[in-house]
């Protein structure tokens, strides 16, 4: 199938296009050079904002917590539901919604990649299923690795080649992309009822700080060549004062870096950015945060905003959910996995008038507009934590407005206003700054080459919205922007048109991509016998049966690792 | 007539007995046969493998009696069953779950009665089946 | 013969994953387990088995046409204003998913054998939360286990060895562990526990709640609460809190008997109210070796974990309106298709009344008592021995089952019968 999206205003930040007026031409699920006019099926999209698909690398879509949020939390469901129609499946919505709907929603948003960023190995059969039946959208899974005794047991030692060997076989063997840290040495503690575990306070049980862990993992990661950086939430989430954990974390591994790529991503850093020495005092840390982002570019963050509605909170971070309950007294699920990991559910609804939830509010926005460098800043909400993804326009348009942000300004706490530095920041996204944060950035942060990107050879993943960006001024046209970008005018997937005019018109199976990661097959000889030995000990399940096989992917596509650093 | 509660529940043998056939000697033999303490036997003048007839609001069977030191005085205990959902009643409450356990069930000797064959237990009682 | 390992037992919701089945000319000839109902399972499978279609012609069945059987079926699905699809929890994943495609499709309402077991403790879920684990993390650091309501000797027999009281963990061996039976019986389970407390039927909520004000330091003024004497339940406060990683089990003994959904609500508050002291966790006994991955297919696919209706386009879940025994009872259902399981078996006699009165279709491996009373019957593959898929353990983790012989010549697996029904549906559809 040939297609030519005519006329439209390209933003392509990866070639370094502006919102020019270009043509883009698609061709068996690729972005060619041309195509021939009078064969091809012509789009007229003139006047109209053309960029990649959204690339979406830290979503909480598909697994066990995300489906223990679904079932607890029937009352997400009973108002925002979806009648079975066309190629659509029926479904249920909020924040934890069903996956076709959330396959269809994210499509509507132009977005044509989401990343669940967090599945703990025990449990990532489970999280394949769900993935699987999530519509159009191309996905991938992070294992946890944070918690994990063998990891902690290794790295205690100083087997750090085993410690690689070790991470190579289960990312492979669960079909996982990259190496997932939450909260390190917490989630173990909280196995023995304690809620908090300090960046250099010993694992209790395992003779190893966070710090160490962290750094061991790092080293692994680049000892492996996987395509992303250790993707990191860190201790302390959630606590006030916490920004200096997050500093700490940064700069502890600052001497790992070799070039110009980043060796950490830190993950939905709102929730790590408080100053302030508890919930009365809380403020905003998000400018020395940014500070050392902005000086230190071993780095890239994703911000994890807050929108104000009722969410669900989860996490790996089981024990910052515990608190979570006690300070709110509703429901808590609690779901310890053995030897890995854990998780926590909690619902909650961010309130304008609340003075905590107003100074997370503006931390995220801080963290994106202080952060000059939009290649190492992502737009994320953690969805469903900080608020449904469904709401990234409204982001999007608070992001390009300072008019959109005092219009909530006005209404928060003036403690909050006070507290924070989100007033004082006149800067504005542009389209094209956007387009990285939500698109180019994200792709190439996650190694995905035919993502991200128009250029000849991309994947033809392809959202255009019906907004003009030569007349529309996103300043003062904030509204208009949110409205855009809430419903494409037209997602290509793979060269397949998706959604027409905010519209589901197809529904094909995603890719699932894993890295097929490998390490030294001596040190694998050793190594892996060793593990299985072990199960018995550790795990409930045979070891042959912890493998999730290739053919159990709906479309497997795995990666070959970068070449190792070292 | 004595006044007795009526619970129902697994057991190994009727789990067994199911893998093989629901028509198989042991489901049934399991499913058909009631469990009451020894004394309580002896009050209802009753000797274990004598047929006792159960009847609750919802239904009444005739059952074999066997005398357990597993169950409660007052207690009679059925296995899962067709004979068991006899005596059960569909009231939920709004939950969706019928209550199985604890019910207010009067039993009595039945000597002249016999257990019913599985079979006939559920023609009797569903039709269908010629 | 050749010996497959790691085999997965499609048994209860222990899903054990250990044992080894011995194959000769695609016979099972013998299975290692020390699991008299795992054994059943492997060596009666195929004892007495239905391995034709049949329909009811008179009165009685006769064998006929899979094309047959699977129009026949797909009709009474089409021409229903309103039928049920039960059952789901003997048959693996891809069915169940099969399942809710054909009950969307259908504008019905899908329900599973959660709905008379474990519905009650889901209810429970939704007003509380969970907080859980894994068994793995009971066999690591348990040193209290509790079993309450529930007979792991008769319904999970492996449970303790593998799992809890009688195994050894990384950080605990089982002469460390403590085991606590709370029934209404001395089951078998009782009889080797370190306390056994014999509660009142149908005074398990008053039982816990004197469990939580005894955690709350209150004063309890009667002798005894529920049967039980004061001292004893002071013995099991003093037990719960001071232990290092405390493990609640429960069964239908909580969800069956008075209070059903109240008294999971009290067993969750009762396990939050415990983490404040200690660590606890809670996991209910799941009877079904995959009605956790019925539950969990439904969840993420309609947002509900059972009885979800259709009839309006969306997925509408309301217990005691949407529920079988409900449905049944009441008599809204005008047709039902049972797919691995025996509600007939199972159902109060009114429900079974109102289910035999209606059109009724039987997809089953068994001759069960449900395919006996049915209109249509279509054999299936076991899953598990005869056909692979997924299957979710009690504490939600999700195993594959493996294919270890082939089923008789004719039958298909479930997902694949059900496909065969979606399209014919689909057709039928469109010709009206």
């Amino acid at each position: 199938m040939e297609y030519l999206l005519k006329n439209g205003y390209v933003v392509d930040p990866v070639n370094k296009i502006d919102c020019e007026r270009m043509d883009i031409a698609v061709k068996d699920g690729k972005i060619v050079e041309s195509v021939d006019e009078s064969k091809a099926k012509v789009i007229d999209v003139k006047n109209m904002l053309v960029m990649p698909g959204g690339v979406d690398l830290h979503s909480h879509i598909a697994g066990s917590k995300v489906n223990i949020g679904r079932l607890f939390r029937p009352e997400d469901h009973y108002k925002d539901y979806e009648v079975k129609s066309g190629v659509r499946r029926s479904g249920v919505g909020h924040s934890v919604p069903s996956v076709f709907t959330t396959g269809y929603r994210y499509a509507i948003l132009g977005y044509t990649t989401v990343f669940e960023p967090a599945t703990p190995p025990l449990k990532t059969l489970h999280t394949h299923d769900e993935l699987n039946d999530i519509p159009i959208v191309d996905k991938a899974c992070f294992p946890l690795f944070g918690n994990n005794w063998f990891v902690m047991e290794y790295i205690r030692d100083g087997k750090l080649e085993e410690c690689a060997a070790y991470v190579a076989w289960l990312m492979r063997t669960i079909k996982g992309y990259a190496i997932k840290v939450v909260d390190p040495g917490g989630v173990e503690a909280w196995k023995w009822g304690i809620t908090s575990q300090d960046f250099d306070q010993e694992i209790p049980r395992f003779g190893i700080t966070p710090r160490e862990l962290v750094r061991g993992l790092i080293k692994v990661n680049k000892m492996l060549g996987l395509p992303h950086p250790v993707h990191l939430h860190c201790n302390q989430l959630g606590m006030p004062g916490n920004y200096k954990t997050t500093l700490r974390t940064m700069d502890a591994v600052k001497d790992l870096a070799a070039g110009d790529r980043p060796i950490l991503h830190l993950t939905h850093v709102q929730f790590n950015a408080y100053g302030g020495v508890d919930y009365l005092s809380i403020s905003s840390g998000a400018d020395a945060i940014a500070d050392y982002v902005n000086k230190n570019p071993h780095v890239t963050i994703d911000i994890g905003q807050v929108i104000f509605g009722d969410t669900t909170t989860m996490t790996a971070d089981g024990p910052f959910e515990y608190k979570l309950f006690n300070l709110l007294r509703g429901k808590w699920a609690n779901s310890d996995v053995e030897v890995e990991t854990g998780a926590g559910v909690v619902p909650i609804n961010y309130s304008r008038s609340n003075y905590v939830h107003a100074v997370m509010w503006c931390i995220g926005l801080e963290l994106a507009l202080l952060i000059k460098d939009p290649w190492r800043v992502f737009i994320t909400t953690d969805h469903p934590n900080g608020g449904p993804f469904t709401e990234y326009p409204r982001v999007f348009s608070w992001l390009m407005s300072k008019k959109a942000r005092e219009r909530v300004l006005k209404r928060i706490p003036r403690l909050a206003r006070v507290r924070t530095n989100l007033k004082d920041i006149d800067r504005e996204y542009t389209f094209y700054e956007l387009a990285i944060s939500t698109r180019a950035a994200t792709a190439k942060i996650l190694g995905l080459n035919n993502k991200g990107h128009l250029g000849v050879g991309a994947d033809a993943d392809i959202s255009v919205y019906n907004i003009n960006p030569k007349e529309v001024n996103p300043s003062t046209d904030y509204k208009m922007v949110r409205q855009a970008f809430s419903r494409a005018y037209l997602t290509m997937k793979d060269g397949e048109i998706i959604v027409k005019d905010g519209e589901i018109v197809a529904a094909p199976v995603g890719r699932t991509y894993w890295v097929n990661t490998r390490a030294p097959k001596d040190v694998e000889d050793v190594v892996i016998p060793e593990v299985k030995k072990r199960f018995e000990e550790y795990y409930t399940v045979e070891f042959e049966n912890y493998c999730v096989p290739e053919s159990y992917l709906a479309w497997s596509a795995p990666i070959q690792p970068l070449e190792p650093a070292g | 007539m004595v006044k007795f509660t009526l619970l129902t529940g697994r057991s190994l043998t009727q789990g067994v007995g199911k893998e093989v056939s629901k028509f198989s000697e042991k489901y049934i033999q399991e499913v058909s046969t009631c469990q009451i303490d020894s004394e309580d036997l002896k009050i209802l003048n009753v000797k274990p493998g004598d047929c006792v007839k159960l009847t609750t609001e919802y239904g009444s069977v005739v059952l074999r009696a066997a005398a357990s030191t597993l169950v409660h005085r007052g207690s009679v205990y059925v296995p899962y069953g067709p004979y068991a959902n006899i005596l059960i009643g569909t009231k939920t409450g709004g939950t969706g779950m019928p209550n199985f356990k604890g019910i207010p069930v009067e039993v009595e000797p039945a000597p002249g009665e016999s257990v019913p064959d599985i079979r006939d237990l559920l023609v009797k009682t569903y039709g269908r089946v010629k | 013969m050749k010996v497959i390992n790691a085999v997965l037992c499609p048994g209860c919701g222990s899903l054990c994953d250990d044992n080894e089945v011995y194959v000769e000319d695609n016979k099972i000839v013998k299975v290692k387990t020390e699991c008299a109902l795992s054994a059943s399972k492997f060596l009666n499978y195929n004892k007495e088995r239905n391995t034709k279609p049949l329909v009811r012609v008179d009165g009685q069945l006769k064998p006929t046409t899979l094309e047959d059987a699977i129009e026949r079926v797909a009709r009474m699905l089409v021409e229903a204003e309103y039928p049920l699809l039960y059952g789901w929890s003997l048959t693996s994943c891809e069915a169940q998913k099969k399942g809710v495609e054909l009950a969307e499709e259908v504008g019905g309402v899908i329900d599973n054998t959660t709905t008379v077991c474990h519905g009650p403790s889901i209810l429970g879920v939704q007003d509380f939360g969970d907080p859980t684990c894994t068994l793995g993390e009971v066999k690591a650091r348990a040193d209290l286990v509790i079993y309450w309501g529930c007979d792991p000797s008769s319904a999970h027999p492996r449970h303790m060895r593998r799992y809890s009281s009688l195994t050894k963990g990384k950080f605990r061996t089982p002469e460390q562990r403590k085991v606590v039976v709370v029934d209404v019986r001395k089951t078998a389970t009782a009889r080797n526990a370190n306390l056994f407390i014999q509660v009142k039927p149908n005074q398990d909520y008053e039982l816990i709640t004197a469990l939580k004000m005894l955690l709350q330091n209150e004063e309890i003024e009667e002798q005894e609460v529920a049967g039980v004497p004061v001292e004893q339940i002071e013995e099991l406060a003093e037990l719960m809190r001071s232990c290092e990683f405390g493990m609640l089990f429960f069964g239908l003994g909580l969800t069956m008997s008075e209070g059903k959904d109240r008294n999971i609500d009290a067993a969750i508050t009762l396990v939050r109210e415990l983490n404040k002291w200690t660590k606890f966790a809670i996991m209910p006994m799941r009877g079904h070796y995959n009605v956790t991955g019925a539950n969990q297919v439904l969840t993420w696919q309609t947002g509900y974990p059972y009885a979800v209706d259709f009839s309006r386009g969306y997925p509408r879940f309301e217990p005691g309106d949407t529920t079988a025994v409900d449905v049944l009872s009441r008599g809204y259902n005008d047709a039902t298709l049972v797919v691995a399981s025996d509600p007939v078996a199972n159902l109060p006699k009114d429900a079974v009344k109102h289910l035999c009165s209606k059109p009724l279709a039987v997809i089953d491996p068994h001759m069960s008592l449900t395919a006996f009373m049915a209109d249509v019957v279509i054999p299936s593959a076991f899953v598990g021995i005869e056909e692979e898929g997924t299957a979710y353990r009690m504490d939600g983790v999700a195993l594959l089952m493996k294919k270890i012989v082939d089923p008789p010549e004719g039958i298909l697996s479930d997902v694949q019968i059900l496909d065969l029904i979606l399209k014919r549906v689909r057709e039928l559809k469109k010709g009206r």
